[in-house]
């Protein structure tokens, strides 16, 4: 095994975040300038967005339901086995829907994106695309990161309302509270700051997901056992950040709402 | 119009009789270790190029480095008469789109079946769906492959897939090919076919090309043989001729120890050339 000395391990460091950096700032710029691949877009759509939709909603449906068991279980010995449905709502809205879904997201796609990126690199095939005079970064990455921001929205906004709806069922079945009293309560607790910071918090994942899966996609090297690397990487190093941004995001908006 | 300036600006490059290539004292390295040290030597317009060395000796960065997909750390590349240092990103991509590429392992999009792989270029620069489908037909029927074209590359042979390559790099008319091994890793008959065409094209478009190769009889054959447009095949040069546009150029350790004609590299004196050649 080789060792490598701080100096070159940090400098190795520095060198990914300013790479990184690049990627995403190359990305971006992308979008807002000629040409724009419209069906890679809708392609990445289709593929990130609807094939992610049945682990979206199991993911979700499930989630609620033993949030509403456990939760129902704690409030039962204050009496409060009413406000089941609150503790659903705001719980799915504001964390449990956008983390768990980016999670999820990031589990499928930074890791589709960065084996796919990643074979074809090792298979010279983003040499090929530059040879023939596309730009790998515009073909590419800006797609899937317009597509996975774009999706990940309304992913999210699926997974909340079936988050809400396992909640429902479990409260209905096993607990035999009221369906009305379990909507009616989850309404009134949300504000007007909650599903805002629900909303906002998948913006980020999908940035996450696209730029990371791609990045570490986009500098595979040493063939399928660098491509199975990388993979790992992209799901490791995606859903690391996705938790670390949740956590931010959830200060700042504290911050700006005071809830 | 762009496409009218472009190529206005490269007929004029070609009427000026300046190398198509052009490297000079270009050194690249990685992880401290040189790969290319100092190299400098270039391609006039409608030679073909062979290059030779031993495997490991940096031929394939070379030809990456003809086409912008690296950078070196030191020298000066020109291409088409203009320095790649000076060019931006989008220059590049303008320039390449005088440049067909044959990669080693063929490098075709897998998840594109055979048309939608060699009408890429056609593609992107938005050309007429009626004129691409013609063209590919017309690339496809060059490496006498237009049967293939709803297959996918992971359906067709290593020959076929670098048929399809040859075929791709072709399809817009490149005033300079690069073919970085064409033959590698390919049976003698398959290596011959593949050889025939590159023979093909240089005789029929004389399009300057620069060729790697590990095996020296498919070196030879290209620059004692040439194509007859009658019979559609290739035959020796009568008299036992040799092409006058094929030159060789061989590097050792990153730097080249041969840059001549055939007949020079045929009657060279170096020890490790001559130990090298037979």
């Amino acid at each position: 095994m080789r060792f490598v000395s701080p100096e070159a391990y940090a400098k190795t460091i520095v060198a990914s975040v300013q790479e990184y950096s690049l990627l995403c700032a190359k990305a971006i710029g992308d979008i807002f300038s000629r040409p724009r691949y419209m069906d890679d877009i809708y392609t990445q759509m289709d593929s990130i967005g609807v094939g992610s939709l049945p682990i979206v909603v199991l993911t979700g449906f499930f989630t609620g339901c033993v949030l509403a068991l456990q939760a129902a279980v704690s409030l039962k010995e204050f009496g409060a086995v009413n406000m089941t449905g609150e503790l659903v709502t705001l719980s799915m809205v504001k964390e449990l829907g956008p983390v768990l879904t980016g999670l999820m997201v990031s589990g499928r796609n930074a890791s589709g994106m960065a084996s796919e990126l990643g074979s074809m690199k090792v298979s010279e095939q983003i040499d090929a695309m530059r040879a023939l005079g596309t730009d790998p970064v515009r073909k590419l990455v800006t797609p899937r990161l317009v597509a996975t921001v774009f999706m990940l929205f309304f992913l999210t906004i699926i997974s909340d309302a079936c988050g809400i709806a396992g909640g429902a069922f479990v409260s209905v079945t096993m607990l035999k509270l009221n369906a009305g009293t379990f909507f009616h309560t989850g309404y009134m607790s949300l504000v007007h700051g909650d599903v805002v910071e629900g909303l906002v918090k998948p913006l980020f994942s999908g940035f996450i997901i696209a730029t990371i899966g791609c990045y570490y996609g986009l500098r595979t090297t040493g063939g399928t056992r660098g491509v199975g690397r990388s993979t790992t990487q992209a799901v490791v190093a995606s859903s690391v950040i996705i938790i670390l941004v949740d956590f931010l995001v959830t200060q700042l908006m504290i911050g700006i709402f005071g809830r | 119009m762009t496409e009218t300036v472009v190529s206005a600006q490269m007929s004029e490059f070609l009427a000026s009789g300046r190398p198509m290539l052009e490297f000079e004292n270009v050194s690249i390295g990685f992880e401290g270790h040189a790969v290319l040290s100092d190299l400098s030597f270039s391609v006039a317009h409608g030679e073909t190029r062979i290059l030779l060395g031993p495997a490991g000796g940096g031929k394939s960065v070379l030809m990456k480095l003809a086409n912008g997909l690296i950078e070196p750390d030191s020298g000066e590349i020109r291409v088409f008469g203009r320095s790649l240092r000076e060019m931006k990103e989008r220059d590049m991509f303008e320039m390449r789109a005088h440049i067909g590429m044959v990669f080693q392992e063929s490098a075709l999009f897998d998840s594109l079946n055979v048309e939608d792989n060699v009408a890429y270029r056609l593609e992107e620069e938005h050309v007429d769906p009626q004129e691409i489908h013609a063209r590919v037909l017309e690339a496809l029927s060059f490496v006498e492959l237009d049967k293939v074209i709803d297959k996918y590359p992971s359906e067709l042979s290593g020959g076929m897939r670098r048929r399809v390559s040859i075929a791709r790099a072709i399809i817009g008319r490149p005033d300079l090919i690069l073919y970085d091994s064409p033959t590698g890793g390919l049976d003698p008959i398959t290596s011959m076919t593949i050889i025939e065409l590159v023979l093909k094209q240089r005789d029929v478009s004389h399009t300057t090309c620069l060729l790697i190769t590990h095996r020296l009889q498919d070196a030879f054959t290209l620059a004692t043989h040439r194509y007859n447009m009658q019979e559609h095949r290739m035959e020796r040069i009568p008299n036992n001729g040799i092409d006058s546009s094929t030159r060789f150029l061989v590097l050792n350790e990153g730097r080249i120890v041969f840059d001549g004609t055939t007949l020079e590299l045929t009657h060279t004196e170096d020890p490790w050339l001559k130990e090298y050649i037979e």
